[in-house]
């Protein structure tokens, strides 16, 4: 049972979870609280859906790197076959069960999300491009976006530059981490832009994704769910982030060989913390708001 | 003599068919939950038997009734 549980990659869903939850809260509509729990498990059982069939269809992949050789299909521990039933049966389960719960948009934007990490990201681009991760970043990048959905029926600009937020967020957040893990992509055939651009121009990516993340999440605390809070944090921890990217680009192969990695390291925590942050603070703002304190 | 010969393949499926069972017993407990609220919310109870497709009489309002 572990094994197929293995395979809705529970670290994941639990992101999801958090930014779906947000999405849900800080929209202006009302939700019943056992509907919104409904919609949060189809939400959650959707992006497991969708870690099953990427473990379907990357298992050769995996099977060729340490980080993943321990995966239950590379590992003979679960047939292909099962986790491409798993995952379908279970998209299909979660698409349908929130469209009844709650409204076609939502469940269309979910039945998008397990469309796009499945066969956009892990069929096309990440064996395709180096650009991989900031395409196939928008799978991620759809929780609060649904959860929003969920709530309002529609999309609007603050739904929007939610998912902004995690779409700029991701690749200097993956290179971060990309630039300290020796990893054994290049063994696996999937180009990651450290080994096919080197090292230094993935330092350059870093600090442009990050100037180009700063307008949005700042950008994000004029909108209806913003406030002085969510700006205030938003503020503080942008400054920390770019700082960080800033030094990230300023630094040669000698300096990360001769303290191991250190601000790489210490740079990959703070976007953890970034984007936590940020989406803490909007939840604050959501609390206020029932005491008329937050907002604008 | 037991009728059915207990296999070592039941013993290694039991925590795959006892965490199936789980599964089953909580999605019906979702869709019954779902069900309550999503009727709940209807407000006025005549608007749910609406949902029977069947003619009801007594839900149509008579004419000249209370004239």
């Amino acid at each position: 049972m572990g094994d197929y549980f293995a395979l809705l990659k529970p670290r994941v869903m639990s992101l999801v979870v958090f930014t779906a939850l947000v999405g849900l809260l800080v929209s202006p509509v009302p939700v019943h609280p056992f509907i919104g729990f409904v919609a949060i498990l189809c939400i959650a059982v959707g992006a497991g859906a969708s870690g099953a069939l990427n473990m379907w269809w990357d298992a050769d992949i995996d099977a060729r790197m340490k980080r993943t050789a321990g995966r239950p299909i590379p590992s003979g521990r679960v047939e292909p076959g099962e986790a491409l039933g798993i995952g379908l049966a279970l998209s299909g389960f979660a698409i349908v069960l929130l469209a009844l719960a709650t409204n076609f948009l939502a469940a269309f934007l979910l039945a998008f999300t397990i469309f796009f990490y499945a066969v956009v990201y892990s069929m096309w681009l990440k064996r395709a491009t180096p650009q991989n991760i900031v395409i196939g970043g928008a799978a991620g990048a759809f929780p609060p976006m649904i959860g929003w959905a969920v709530a309002t029926g529609g999309v609007s600009i603050e739904s929007v530059l939610m998912f902004a937020l995690i779409f700029m967020w991701t690749p200097p957040h993956f290179w971060a981490l990309a630039l300290f893990v020796k990893s054994d992509y290049g063994n696996a055939g999937v180009p990651m832009l450290t080994e096919t651009h080197g090292r230094d121009a993935t330092r350059k990516h870093v600090i442009i994704y990050t100037l180009l993340l700063v307008p949005v999440a700042i950008g994000l605390g004029f909108t209806s769910i913003g406030g002085p809070l969510y700006l205030a944090v938003a503020v503080v921890m942008n400054a920390w982030f770019l700082k960080g990217a800033y030094d990230i680009w300023r630094r040669t192969d000698a300096d990360c060989e001769a303290d191991k990695h250190r601000v790489e390291i210490k740079v990959f925590k703070v976007s953890l913390y970034y984007l936590f942050a940020h989406f803490i603070a909007l939840m604050l703002e959501a609390a206020l708001r029932l005491y008329d304190l937050g907002g604008w | 003599m037991p009728m059915q010969v207990e296999h070592e393949l039941h013993e290694r499926r039991k925590g795959r068919n006892y965490g199936l069972g789980l599964i089953l017993a909580g999605f019906i407990a979702v869709i019954f939950g779902l069900t309550v609220v999503k009727v709940l919310q209807l407000g006025d109870t005549a608007q749910f038997e609406r949902f029977d497709h069947v003619a009801r009489p007594q839900i149509i309002p008579e004419e000249g009734v209370g004239e």
